[in-house]
């Protein structure tokens, strides 16, 4: 990809967010935070093919631990997410 | 071209496909109801992108790699399945800190193996070895990245400090702190373009030192009661670094994630802003409630009206319509359970009880929705401030437990108050306003007074925000 189309995903992607942040319930607000959190650790794949690669061990060390703290995030972030997502609840019916 | 350019079309396609359910976990959270489909999405989209880069690389170290995720993976299951939802702030904060943490150290690991990313390319002179050489481009997203990155770590580790109570609240406010800040951005840039010309190790490290430096003075002077715009903002840095890192290694996974949450970040703090009625440069320049307000003193003697549990408890049951006013007090007492009780039992009464939050209300955007929500408080019984504002003047109480600038009337009348013109939440509208505050003595994040207090229609619940409501349960049973 050169750096145009790279461009342009990235300034249509910006415009998507802001549509789609809008739309957000201020009630979401701290969900949003951090399920926001853990989508940026998608930044592991960058981690992941620093640890991968033969060559530069420094290189290597630095991904796995960069692997290590971007699970942290991706794990505990979704789980964080769930849990509080799985407490919003609507009022029980009166005649339940 | 050079490597990265030459992926085959299905992993671009998988990267793309990740991309777009990260788009749709954000769309999810447009009501609760979807939202639990969208955070699954989003899990899916990690799922695609991890999988997609293991498949095509040789991977040299899986056993390592493995191990990192699962020490990593561990970490974060336990803490999200341990921690308290009061603690929401910090937990965010650090999170944060993580990922510009990771962006650094991908970018260091890009710097050091630039031929592993695909962006260098092997000059080989007449005379002489070949050198690597990064292409500049790269060098300059890598130079962002790294900035961005270290920004959002050092930053996010001083906001979690201070959210965590191992640092004071209060602003630090160095002399001169403005033209350090601008300083030290400016050389930030300027190491960032001389970058492109000479790639040697000691302008990269200085870059990444300069940054975890100017991290660490952007939050210190901030206050408390800026965190939610900190929080945000720095939400929207670690966005920005995963982008100015998708950019380097061309990954559209990467840079679509950056820009979604660069621009929630971003939205997150002009929501804050507007809802404290400041600048966001005024937010960032800090200070604010540092200096207390020379009225304070005078005003500790004036008179006002004190009540106890059970006057509350009688006036309450009186009442036709209840609106209570949880604020960042209520997180700290952690009452929110014991106010649901009182909620029920006041529903039993026959009480209509609904809950008004003011966007800032507490140290994070929705914190007290959480909070109410961990405490079983149906979503639909709460209320945004434009939605419930009007609703004050026909209510009989308003319970303000653990609110106090969001509440203060001096916003819409006093133009020398410093919180003039930040939208309040009407609560001296109602007929009775039944305020708990620990002491007189104290006063809000703002360090002003607030004329609620003095009201004939207030009347003053001192004690603990638990204990009191405890109290009132106890007396409505």
């Amino acid at each position: 990809m050169d750096f145009i189309s790279i461009l342009s995903i990235f300034v249509l992607a910006c415009f998507v967010g802001y549509f789609v942040v809008w739309s957000v319930t201020p009630a979401l607000h701290t969900p949003l935070m951090s399920v926001t959190n853990a989508i940026s650790s998608v930044i592991v794949v960058g981690a992941l093919i620093a640890a991968a690669t033969a060559g530069s061990p420094v290189s290597k060390w630095l991904g796995l631990a960069a692997v290590a703290l971007a699970s942290v995030n991706i794990f505990g972030g979704f789980a964080v997410t769930q849990r509080m997502l799985s407490m919003y609840k609507k009022k029980e019916r009166r005649d339940a | 071209m050079h490597e990265a350019a030459a992926q085959p079309s299905w992993v671009l396609l998988a990267y793309l496909i990740a991309g777009v359910c990260f788009i749709l976990a954000l769309r999810g959270l447009s009501s609760p109801e979807s939202s639990r489909r969208g955070n699954f999405t989003g899990m899916l989209g990690m799922a695609i992108a991890v999988g997609t880069t293991l498949a095509i690389h040789e991977i040299a170290s899986l056993p390592e790699i493995a191990g990192a995720m699962l020490v990593g993976g561990g970490i974060g299951l336990i803490t999200a399945r341990k921690i308290q939802m009061t603690a929401m702030p910090q937990l965010v904060a650090a999170f944060h800190s993580l990922v510009g943490m990771a962006a650094v150290l991908v970018g260091a690991a890009a710097y050091l193996n630039p031929e592993a990313f695909g962006i260098a390319s092997r000059i080989t002179p007449i005379l002489g070895p070949s050198v690597i050489s990064i292409l500049p481009v790269s060098r300059i997203e890598m130079g962002l990245g790294v900035a961005i990155g270290a920004i959002t770590f050092s930053g996010s580790v001083i906001a979690f400090l201070k959210l965590n109570g191992n640092m004071s609240g209060k602003p630090i406010l160095l002399p001169g702190r403005h033209v350090i800040n601008f300083g030290t951005l400016v050389a930030i840039l300027a190491l960032i373009a001389y970058f492109t010309q000479d790639q040697s190790p000691w302008i990269f490290f200085t870059i990444m030192g300069l940054s975890f430096a100017i991290g660490f003075l952007l939050i210190i002077p901030i206050g408390g009661a800026d965190m939610p715009v900190v929080i945000s903002m720095l939400n929207s840095y670690s966005g920005w670094a995963a982008a100015a890192m998708g950019f380097t290694l061309h990954n559209s996974a990467m840079i679509i994630t950056g820009a979604l949450v660069g621009s929630s970040g971003a939205i997150l703090s002009y929501i804050m802003c507007r809802a404290m009625n400041r600048s966001f440069l005024s937010v960032i320049s800090g200070g604010f409630g540092a200096v207390a307000s020379s009225g304070e003193a005078a005003a500790i003697d004036r008179p006002y009206k004190r009540g106890s549990a059970e006057d509350a408890a009688f006036l309450m049951k009186q009442a036709e319509q209840v609106i209570i006013v949880p604020g960042y007090g209520m997180a700290v007492a952690q009452a929110q359970h014991a106010v649901r009780e009182m909620a029920d039992l006041l529903k039993k009464e026959g009480v209509k009880v609904k809950y008004a939050i003011h966007p800032v209300a507490g140290r994070m955007p929705g914190h007290m929705n959480v909070l109410l929500a961990e405490a079983n408080v149906p979503y639909d019984e709460v209320f945004e401030l434009e939605d419930i504002n009007s609703e004050f003047a026909q209510s009989d109480v308003a319970y303000v437990i653990g609110a106090n600038d969001v509440t203060n009337p001096a916003a819409k009348s006093d133009k020398s108050s410093p919180i003039y013109g930040m939208p309040v939440l009407d609560v001296e509208k109602a007929r009775t306003v039944l305020f708990v505050k620990r002491s007189m003595g104290g006063v809000g994040y703002a360090g002003i007074d607030n004329d609620l207090f003095y009201r004939d229609n207030t009347m003053m619940l001192l004690g603990d925000a638990k204990k009191m409501t405890d109290e009132i349960v106890k007396a409505l049973g």
